[in-house]
């Protein structure tokens, strides 16, 4: 048997994962005692952390349904983690059934859960890639199978890029997966931010700690930095703002305060 | 549906929406509140249905906690805050028409049923996405697993399949692994090669910075390094390796291994020493050859500065008379026996003999004292010719010419210094031969000199650098100028102008004599032609050309001496060859041959020299010669006065011999008036010399002959 390119040498759950941290904010028990405690570590600089999880899956839910509207029916999920509920399949299907999507990670933990979740469903796949290699996700061929790059494709890169650092060149990998969607396509991405927290940086600056701790680091970005991860598309109303306050669908006024951390936009292709 | 306004329905959805409110903050639903409300309605329907069954049904209770997980309320403050809610509401909202304190034991037992609901529903919820995560972190292992496992053993396989060995060994260089191509190479057991720690691998071969690579190495300073290095396999034999030895580190970077490459280069390297030994020895002695004796030169004269070097270049004396007579196996065989004795001359370190070709060796010793050594070296050589060589029965006896050279290093190159040798040897043998001579710098730089005008010469005379002067040649009876001696001079880019004493000897042994001979009498000759047509009422000019011993013996001597003169339309009459006395001592007729026709022709045949060799007197009338030149020692003498009478009458018993044998007799050297009228009074015809006119260009010539005719 071929070793795949991404199998890493050995997968080590006394590591935390983000994507199992990720599962535990939104009160799932797809993880081990080494993510929870980090969530927990962090949770004791923003216990609001949950609430911005939930609110970046809120805008998603939105975005998915705004894409839906707008008439595309494939969907690029990279960073998709542990799907838990509320997911870009069960969202966009729902909305339009036989809708496609496939879901890229690059844990191959989260990539093999994701695979039993999906088992009968064949309108959407997951693959195990890195966003930092966007040409051997674009090579692959189960997105090859279920996306054709010819039509208008929704890209989501929600909660992925503000953990991949500037030396792995985001900027790049974002614009050569631009390059590849046909027009008509949108872009779909969410970024953490010290802006819009409501707590001195200071505090903020604790839970990102954790994240370095645990050898995934968090870069926090502003928005205009955010902003250049649309170069060359066109914001959808209301541009980058903080995730309650694109499209929503109730008084924002209600929402935890939390959950206007970071920034969420779509952008379509001219 | 509608709802009629505080109807049932209407307080139902009342009821789910105060539930909603309450719950949906600690929810993490990603469904807007409405959304959310809308997931509760049939939950609040439920209850609201259980709260009037008949009788009380627990499991609805139960059904709604569970439904509140189902609605990802996995929060337990969800159902504190759900609990709160129904113990608060449901009653109000949804007990119409009961018995209000029996409505309130209803809902408080379905409360504890749905707490029940709730906890166990959550608890297969966490039990379910436990076990799925677990299960997706083994399937995530097994597939690495699985993959390592090919990799494993992939690379297990190209481990035991390489052709070259490979082995690994922890940093204190205890060997963990070996192949099966190592283990070939060694001729060893696993299990004795691996009892043996790599720092035991020692081998007297071993490069000197061998053990420092490996030592910086295993503390982690070097990455990787290569070396030829040698080992010793268990039947004593040697192996010899191209090796590259590599330190492995853990993922934090920490040395841990060190990985080791071996390639057998034993054949290889055998190959390589007997090509090299090949390259380097004589096939014939086995003595080392040119190319290793001028490596081992070139080494001791870029020594250092205490250092010397003494060279003894040794040739044969006749060694070719040995191989013309008794043949070349015969030559081979004393060129063997001659080099077993010279290799016996020089055992000490840092002496050698080498075989540069033919019958020429070379001995060379160096170090700080040779310049004792090698007059050493050279007696013990000398010596050890002394007894004859016994070759197909007969004893030969060998001797030799040794030229020694001897010098501090570095002040000159071997070609130099092999150069200074050889001339020095030659001086050896034209002393004699059978003796040593030590190089001289002067010596050397005449021979020099001499090289390099001989391998000037032929392109001298391409680029015409020759050009001839006149000495007149005068009658003594009356003055006149009755002709001239051609004299070839050579216009040297950086000597100036040569006489012919400095280079006609070069060409002789050249052979470019005869070329440069040709063209000498062709320029005289027309010269001569030259005369005639201009100064034709001076007299008839004769012109007297040197010939060399080489031209006489040139077999196209009388042919092209004909054509110059035809070409020229000059007479033979006009011409005269000079032939000194030395080249025709002991001349048989075969060489006469071509002067004798070249005299029937009308050309004159001077003997030049005349009085310098054995003449023998008695052979002259068989030579073709109508001239004597008297050599130029016997008018020295008349340039005292009074003259030596001996002298005198030497000269005067030559001329009347001469005269009787009907030869003219002109002397050279002629410098006072005194000796011109000594040498007229003794009879001498015609003379040449400063007195008359030194050796000029063709003009002066016809000056004088002017002068003459008309004074």
């Amino acid at each position: 048997m071929e070793r795949p390119a991404w199998a890493p040498r050995s997968i080590d759950i006394s590591v935390p994962s983000v994507s199992r941290i990720y599962d535990f904010y939104l009160g799932g028990s797809h993880n081990f005692e080494v993510d929870r405690e980090a969530a927990r570590k962090a949770m004791e600089f923003m216990p609001g952390l949950p609430k911005i999880m939930q609110a970046n899956r809120a805008f998603m839910r939105r975005a998915v349904r705004f894409a839906v509207d707008e008439g595309i029916d494939q969907f690029l999920d990279i960073g998709s983690g542990i799907p838990t509920f509320g997911n870009v399949h069960e969202v966009a299907q729902a909305a339009r059934p036989g809708a496609k999507v496939v879901y890229v990670d690059h844990d191959p933990v989260a990539v093999a859960h994701s695979q039993a979740v999906l088992v009968g469903n064949e309108d959407a796949g997951v693959i195990a890639a890195d966003l930092r290699k966007p040409q051997e996700i674009l090579a692959d061929a189960e997105v090859g199978r279920l996306i054709d790059l010819n039509r208008p494709v929704a890209l989501l890169l929600v909660a992925i890029l503000h953990f991949v650092e500037d030396a792995d060149d985001p900027y790049t990998a974002v614009a050569q997966l631009r390059e590849a969607l046909a027009p008509g396509s949108l872009l779909v991405l969410t970024h953490a931010s010290y802006e819009g927290i409501p707590l001195p940086p200071e505090r903020a600056e604790g839970a990102v700690d954790v994240y370095k701790d645990i050898r995934n680091p968090l870069i926090m970005r502003s928005r205009d930095e955010i902003a250049r991860f649309f170069e060359g598309y066109d914001m959808v109303e209301p541009g980058l703002v903080p995730p309650p306050l694109w499209r929503p669908q109730e008084a924002p006024e209600d929402e935890d305060p939390y959950a206007f951390s970071g920034f969420a936009g779509v952008g379509r292709t001219a | 549906m509608i709802a009629e306004p505080d109807g049932p329905e209407d307080r139902l959805r009342r009821f789910a929406t105060i539930w909603s409110r309450a719950v949906f903050p600690v929810t993490s639903t990603s469904l807007t509140r409405p959304e959310f409300e809308e997931r509760l309605l049939p939950l609040a329907r439920r209850l609201s249905q259980a709260l009037h069954a008949r009788p009380l049904d627990a499991d609805e209770g139960r059904a709604v906690g569970a439904g509140l997980v189902t609605a990802h309320c996995t929060d337990p403050e969800a159902l504190s805050r759900t609990l709160d809610c129904v113990d608060a509401y449901l009653v109000l909202y949804c007990g119409a028409g009961g018995d209000q304190e029996e409505l309130r034991a209803r809902c408080s037992r379905l409360q504890h049923a749905m707490a029940a609901g709730f906890a166990q529903a959550l608890r297969e919820r966490t039990l379910a996405e436990q076990e799925a995560i677990s299960a997706a972190a083994l399937q995530a292992q097994g597939v690495v697993a699985q993959a390592l496992h090919a990799t494993e053993a992939r690379f297990r396989a190209v481990f035991e399949g390489a052709a070259i060995g490979i082995g690994m060994a922890d940093l204190e260089g205890n060997i963990l692994q070996v192949n099966g191509a190592l283990l070939r190479m060694f001729g060893h057991s696993e299990q004795n090669l691996r009892a043996r720690n790599v720092k035991e691998w020692t081998h007297p071969e071993d490069a000197p910075q061998t053990w420092t690579l490996y030592e910086e190495l295993v503390r982690g300073e070097r990455e990787h390094y290569h070396l030829e290095k040698a080992f010793y396999r268990p039947d004593g034999t040697v192996l010899w390796t191209n090796l590259t030895v590599s330190l492995l580190r853990d993922a934090d970077g920490n040395p841990q291994y060190q990985l080791a490459l071996m390639e057998d280069t034993t054949e290889r390297r055998l190959l390589n020493l007997r090509l090299r030994y090949e390259a380097t020895h004589d096939a014939l002695t086995g003595l080392p050859n040119r190319t290793f004796f001028f490596e081992r030169l070139e080494k001791a004269l870029g020594a250092g500065q205490s250092q010397r070097f003494g060279l003894c270049y040794l040739d044969l004396d006749g060694f070719k008379t040995v191989n013309d007579s008794l043949g070349h196996a015969a030559g081979d065989r004393l060129l063997v026996e001659v080099a077993d004795r010279l290799q016996s001359c020089a055992t000490a370190p840092g002496e050698m003999v080498a075989r540069l070709g033919g019958d020429e060796f070379v001995a060379l010793t160096t170090g700080p004292d040779t310049e004792r050594e090698v007059d050493e070296l050279a007696a013990r050589i000398m010596n050890a010719l002394l007894a004859p060589i016994s070759i197909d029965g007969r004893e030969l006896t060998v001797r030799g010419s040794i030229g020694i050279v001897e010098g501090p290093a570095g002040t000159r190159s071997p070609a130099e210094v092999l150069r200074s040798a050889d001339i020095t040897m030659y001086r050896a043998k034209s002393a004699g031969g059978n003796r040593f001579e030590l190089a001289d710098e002067e010596a050397d730089a005449r021979a020099i000199t001499r090289h390099g005008l001989t391998t000037a010469l032929p392109a001298a005379l391409e680029r015409g650098e020759f050009f001839i002067e006149y000495q007149p040649l005068v009658h003594l009876g009356d003055g006149s100028v009755r002709g001239a001696e051609a004299l070839v001079r050579w216009l040297h880019p950086q000597h100036g102008v040569l006489g012919p004493d400095r280079f006609i000897p070069l060409a002789e042994h050249t052979g470019l004599i005869v070329p440069l001979g040709r063209w000498v009498l062709e320029q005289s000759v027309r010269q001569a032609r030259a005369w005639r047509e201009r100064y034709d009422d001076a007299g008839p000019l004769r012109i007297n050309v040197n010939l060399s011993p080489c031209q006489l013996t040139h077999p196209g001597l009388v042919q092209d001496t004909v054509d110059i003169l035809e070409r020229a339309g000059v007479e033979p009459e006009a011409l005269c060859l000079e032939v000194t006395e030395s080249a025709l001592i002991g001349a048989d007729d075969d060489l006469l041959k071509p002067l004798r026709r070249l005299a029937e022709m009308g050309v004159d045949i001077a003997l030049d020299d005349f009085g310098t060799g054995y003449s023998n007197l008695a052979n002259l009338r068989r030579l073709p010669v109508s001239i004597l030149k008297l050599d130029r020692s016997f008018t020295q003498s008349m340039q005292q006065f009074p003259a030596d009478p001996v002298d005198l009458k030497i000269v005067e018993g030559i001329v009347s011999l001469a005269h009787s044998l009907d030869l003219a007799v002109t002397v050279e050297g002629v410098e006072t008036g005194a000796q011109a009228e000594q040498l007229r009074i003794l009879g001498c015809d015609t003379a040449q010399g400063w007195y008359y006119a030194r050796p000029g260009p063709p003009d002066r010539l016809h000056e004088l002959a002017l002068i003459d005719a008309t004074g």
